[in-house]
């Protein structure tokens, strides 16, 4: 049995209804979770001393949009000592893309969180520090949600500066 | 509107701050994002005792270019060439993660020869970004001549790049299911001159720093950090080996063939800004090994894979095979499709652990593609580092991590 496999056995036993799915594709492994249960997925994958994943090596998340639920949030765990990845995917609706945040367990999620946020809009509860990360602070919408249009800015040049400058957000009285 | 959001900002970086900011006992001093030593358009605001730094606060995204976002309109084949842009100094092995995605995603064999190239112009490319690592951290220690003489050897590699692919940095030369094309004649001999002299070279650079008081006293116990710290707060590559851990991708997960050269991990002690210079230096000379290696190893055959659907066909075919016409036609109006699916990819780049996300929804695009960068994690710890150390330091610890702004910001 591999440590993927005992992982997922455990997740299973002590969450079991918040387990929804067991995913396998290429012979990578993603746990879809209740997103309730999140915290404590991770908090049991990474102090169990013979899983030990202790290394959080990506978050980010995925646009469903117009379908539901509507966002999937991504995680990767890594276990230096076992050399295995693992993934935990939790799904959040439109009505309420909130999850509880997992900074507590591996600090190195708060920026990873904050870029969710930025980009996904999707809230993090008990975040210590949610503010807009990439996108300037007074950004309107959140850019890689599939609802938002791939735009572009105009260029201006003398002859349209100002017809250009009205139309900017921060022109906007 | 615009006095509305001063107002936030300043609220916004109330609880960043210390009580005694807002009274006015301690300086808020800004630092960047035009800032030369910041490297690229990172702003730092620092909260000051004197000369002492009591909060760091890193602001990123002044190079946000919506790269994720426009890679999702984008056919499998042509998102390759965005990735080179994220990285600037570390174009192949960005390259080489988003090709083993994407292979991996549609379960694609490369051939032997290709992993081989791939293998020995990563090792290139990452010799070639520790060395403008090594020519901006010694200018920002104080430092000038070893920031001219870095840049002659790098442009010896630069120049190997250009022979292969074209290109000095955006090289776009790795692709999904092998290569662009095989390396031209010479490049062996071009190569190996390059192995002959550089170990003088790296030899000189340590005579300039490595002994040097002025430059061990602005490194040595700046910036350190824990094993337990470091691994918390998701650094991996240089900056985690320096601090003691010997955990490098290439060994413990390894891709691309990477199991079959020898080399070593080099590793520091302290975790501090010194460390971090030792290891890298040691990683210079590991990865001259392994292209040593392969180079003695290479194997021949194909560069690219013959599975049809992925790969085109090569020109010649065009002429006589009807069906090459149609795959060629299908590949460069559609693209090729990719099954449902989502796939992680993390390979050790020059900064270190770099991971592709990426998801197909069974359509010639990719749904969704994240990449997981190095810079992004090592700039979160820049305050834990900064912490209690003097502004002249703050130069010396940004440099000794080694950050790309086009990386964290993408």
């Amino acid at each position: 049995m591999t440590v993927v496999e005992k992982a997922v056995a455990k997740l299973q036993r002590e969450l079991g209804e918040s387990v929804l799915s067991v995913e396998e594709f290429r012979g990578q492994t993603s746990v879809t979770l209740d997103h309730e249960a999140i915290v404590n997925a991770c908090q049991m994958l990474r102090d169990d001393a013979e899983l030990d994943f202790n290394f959080l090596a990506a978050l980010t998340a995925v646009d469903y949009w117009p379908s539901e639920p509507r966002f999937k949030i991504v995680y990767q765990l890594y276990s230096l000592a076992n050399k295995e990845f693992i993934g935990l995917r939790a799904q959040l609706s439109n009505e309420s893309p909130e999850i509880s945040t997992i900074e507590s367990i591996y600090p190195n999620a708060n920026w990873h969180e904050r870029e969710v946020f930025d980009m996904f809009g999707v809230t993090f509860r008990d975040h210590s520090d949610q503010r807009r990360i990439i996108m300037p602070y007074d950004w309107e919408g959140h850019p890689l949600r599939k609802d938002y249009p791939l735009g572009y800015e105009e260029v201006q040049f003398t002859f349209n500066f100002d017809e250009i400058d009205k139309r900017k957000p921060y022109a906007k009285k | 509107m615009l006095e509305k959001n001063l107002e936030i900002t300043v609220d916004e970086l109330r609880h960043l701050v210390s009580d005694r900011a807002l009274e006015g006992e301690t300086m808020l001093l800004n630092m960047g994002p035009q800032h030369p030593s910041t490297h690229g358009v990172l702003r730092l605001l620092l909260e000051l005792d004197g000369e002492r730094i009591i909060t760091c606060v890193p602001d990123i995204g002044f190079l946000h270019t919506g790269i994720e976002k426009s890679m999702e309109t984008k056919a499998y084949e042509k998102v390759l060439v965005m990735t080179d842009r994220m990285d600037y100094l570390n174009n192949l092995g960005n390259n080489l993660c988003y090709c083993l995605a994407v292979e991996k995603l549609v379960d694609l064999d490369v051939p032997e020869r290709a992993m081989a190239i791939r293998v020995l112009l990563v090792e290139l490319q990452r010799i070639a970004s520790h060395l403008v690592f090594l020519a901006t951290h010694g200018l920002d220690t104080g430092a000038m001549s070893i920031f001219l003489y870095c840049f002659r050897e790098r442009e010896v590699i630069l120049d190997i790049f250009e022979m292969c692919s074209g290109a000095r940095m955006m090289t776009s030369f790795f692709r999904p299911g092998g290569l662009w094309r095989d390396v031209p004649d010479g490049f062996e001999e071009t190569v190996r001159s390059f192995i002959e002299y550089f170990p003088k070279r790296i030899k000189q650079y340590e005579d300039l720093l490595t002994k040097n008081p002025i430059y061990t006293h602005r490194t040595k116990g700046i910036g350190a950090i824990s094993s337990e710290e470091a691994l918390k707060w998701g650094l991996s590559g240089p900056q985690l080996r320096a601090t003691g851990l010997a955990w490098d991708l290439r060994k413990s997960n390894p891709y691309s063939g990477y199991e079959r050269y020898d080399f070593d991990i080099p590793v520091g002690l302290n975790g501090d800004t010194y460390d971090r210079y030792t290891v890298r230096i040691g990683e210079m000379r590991q990865s001259l090994r392994i292209v040593e290696q392969v180079l003695d190893t290479l194997p021949g055959g194909p560069v690219r894979s013959d599975n049809r659907k992925f790969v085109p066909p090569p020109r010649s075919e065009l002429s006589h095979s009807m069906e090459a016409v149609i795959h060629h036609f299908k590949l460069w109006t559609d693209g090729f499709p990719a099954p449902k699916g989502s796939v992680f990819v993390a390979i050790e780049s020059a900064r270190g652990e770099l991971g592709c996300y990426l998801e197909g929804d069974g359509g010639p695009k990719p749904y969704r593609v994240h990449f997981r960068t190095p810079s992004f994690a090592t700039l979160q710890t820049l305050p834990m580092l900064c912490k209690d150390h003097l502004v002249a330091d703050v130069v010396a610890i940004i440099s000794s991590l080694d950050p790309v702004l086009g990386d964290s910001d993408r």
